[in-house]
């Protein structure tokens, strides 16, 4: 069974009525092929409708959707000869965030993502995609690898943000994010990040500060949730809907601001609808990107990063 | 009978019976309640006599109490305004007026050259009391134009944090300061610069998460507030109770993310020693 959104509820209603219909078998003199082509062209009117013109606060939702494929399924669709890498040499393995070597349209290439799991019991084992320092200091660790091999980083970003935890805090989450991000910038090799999902504050720009930072259509990248902003600024959780609105979080918004490099089209009725085509594009998009940056002399390659980044915030940033 | 008794005194017996006593001449310590006179305050640097509690301190506070006297405040170029046109219960750019007129200052950064105890030095002091220092655009900028001033000027630069993390109302604005302070900070670096960073009470956020913590030299003031996360967002997700003394500067240095804690009125004296240790070039002979 389909997870539908709220927002969703016509089209719930439009499959209901077409999975009946095909389940029934043929009264006299009715065909209901016809009937279910006929009810199958409205529902998809009605997908292109709705997701044509969702709000901030709905892609907020689809880009939560419990279906939608994890970094796991861009690693499983894109990446061959995937050899996942553990730990962080200091104090544990964290599996909010997974990495290794693979291989990516024949390039030799390190592999990181925020993981959130897709049933209860790996989203537990994930931590729903929350990573503590020591995932943040695996991913460090992952990249000043690829920087010493000469290869290029693909990064799969997905997390509603830095695990909040009183552990966490003590083994110094805001250093071990500080550092990753760091990594990234010093980094000799070309980095695309990918927002799949939710690009979620300092979480997200831990592993996100690339030569080229896709997104995927319906994804959303923030400075904070906008329940977490609804709340601080309306002192109202349930604000959140207008707080997605300001936030200015969509791939469009961050598109226009500069700050990202790359829209991911997503297949009709965002990527859950259909994991495989959305991957497909996400690799596509990823090999458009690192392309033209393979040839590109390292010194040059992190001057061109660093510039993209001291940019942002200066004239003309107009939306 | 001296001038005292005789004039002063009843002076101030008036003025305590005046009911238009102005009350900012006396501050309550939010630790131990006690009054202190303002000059005291002053003298003491906002530390209460008392208990010894460190009150918050505001941006140019900071630069006159660490500075040696005739230190220059540079003008920090003016950036984008309000790129979201963002607007909760108030729009952004009301905010910022708002902010600008109670604080006399035009964002949440300041920033002077001069000399520490003698040493040359650049110094940006987050201002706390505009928007809770939080950090866009122009703070970002700040520090951009702080790092390349240490370069050029062949200074260390120190920055005093206090911030409640990024400028939400700059939406992912904000969240690109996170590298681009990085970016920033390790130009000092490269040019074999010390960075020396003080975290004051509090630095929290996006803030923490980025330069704060990469200094060479990494200090507080004692029982700053310091973290990632907010304590009651942890409270919500860990539905545990938080530990006594969490997130503060001395839970820090236990934890082994800070170098030092020191006294507010220690402060420039160990700037300028730890400052003087770093840039002794040893003489090799040929």
């Amino acid at each position: 069974m389909r997870h539908f959104l709220d927002f969703e509820k016509p089209l719930a209603e439009l499959d209901a009525k077409i999975a009946e219909l095909r389940a029934m078998s043929a009264p006299e003199g009715m065909n209901i092929g016809d009937e279910v082509a006929r009810l199958t062209e409205k529902a998809d009117k009605q997908l292109r409708v709705t997701y044509a013109k969702l709000t901030p606060w709905q892609k907020t939702l689809v880009a939560r959707h419990p279906e939608r494929p994890k970094a796991s399924n861009y690693l499983e669709g894109l990446i061959t000869d995937y050899t996942p890498l553990a730990g962080d040499r200091a104090f544990a393995e964290d599996a909010a965030i997974v990495g290794g070597l693979g291989r990516f349209q024949g390039h030799s290439v390190v592999v990181i993502g925020t993981e959130k799991g897709h049933d209860t019991e790996s989203r537990v084992r994930h931590n729903f995609g929350m990573a503590r320092p020591e995932g943040y200091r695996k991913a460090r660790r992952l990249i000043e690898l690829a920087g010493r091999f000469g290869l290029p980083v693909l990064t799969f970003v997905d997390t509603s943000g830095a695990f909040p935890g009183i552990d966490a805090e003590a083994r110094g989450q805001a250093e071990a994010i500080a550092r990753s991000i760091e990594a990234c910038l010093e980094l000799r090799t070309p980095l695309i990040a990918t927002i799949i999902g939710e690009g979620g504050s300092g979480g997200a720009i831990a592993l996100a500060a690339g030569d080229s930072v896709l997104m995927l259509e319906h994804a959303i990248y923030s400075v904070i949730s906008p329940e977490g902003c609804a709340s601080i600024l309306w002192r109202d959780a349930a604000q959140a809907e207008a707080a997605a609105e300001a936030l200015k979080l969509t791939a469009e918004d961050l598109k226009r601001l500069r700050l990202i490099d790359g829209i991911v089209i997503e297949p009709l009725g965002g990527a859950h609808r259909n994991p495989g085509a959305a991957v497909a594009a996400v690799g596509e998009a990823i090999g458009s990107a690192l392309r033209p940056l393979l040839g590109m002399p390292e010194a040059a390659l992190i001057a061109r990063r660093r510039e993209k980044y001291l940019d942002m915030g200066r004239e003309p940033a107009g939306v | 009978m001296s001038w005292l008794t005789e004039y002063v005194r009843p002076r101030i017996r008036t003025l305590l019976g005046r009911r238009d006593v102005p009350e900012n001449l006396w501050t309550q310590c939010p630790s131990c309640q006690a009054m202190i006179f303002h000059t005291d305050l002053e003298k003491s640097q906002k530390v209460c006599s008392s208990c010894g509690h460190h009150m918050r301190a505001t941006a140019p506070e900071r630069l006159r109490w660490t500075l040696d006297e005739g230190f220059t405040r540079i003008d920090l170029p003016k950036v984008p305004l309000d790129p979201l046109k963002f607007r909760d219960t108030q729009r952004y750019v009301e905010r910022l007026k708002t902010a600008r007129e109670t604080t006399h200052l035009d964002d949440a950064l300041l920033v002077a050259h001069g000399t520490i105890a003698g040493h040359k030095a650049v110094v940006a002091a987050m201002a706390f009391e505009f928007m809770a220092g939080s950090m866009g655009a122009a703070v970002g900028e700040g520090l951009v134009v702080a790092a390349r001033l240490a370069v050029l000027q062949d200074a260390p630069l120190v920055v005093f944090t206090a911030s409640g993390g990024a400028r939400m109302q700059e939406g992912a604005v904000s969240l690109m300061q996170m590298p681009r302070s990085i970016i920033a900070t390790r130009a000092v670096k490269e040019a074999g610069l010390p960075f020396i960073v003080v975290l004051t009470d509090p630095t929290t956020g996006g803030v923490t998460a980025s330069f704060t913590m990469l200094g060479d030299i990494q200090i507080a003031e004692p029982g700053a507030l310091i973290g990632f996360a907010g304590a009651r967002v942890i409270e919500q997700t860990v539905r545990e109770k938080l530990p006594e003394g969490f997130q503060r500067a001395e839970y820090l240095l236990d934890h082994g993310i800070l170098d030092m804690v020191v006294k507010r009125h220690r402060m420039a004296e160990t700037l300028g020693r730890v400052i003087g240790l770093l840039r002794h070039k040893v003489k090799v002979a040929a």
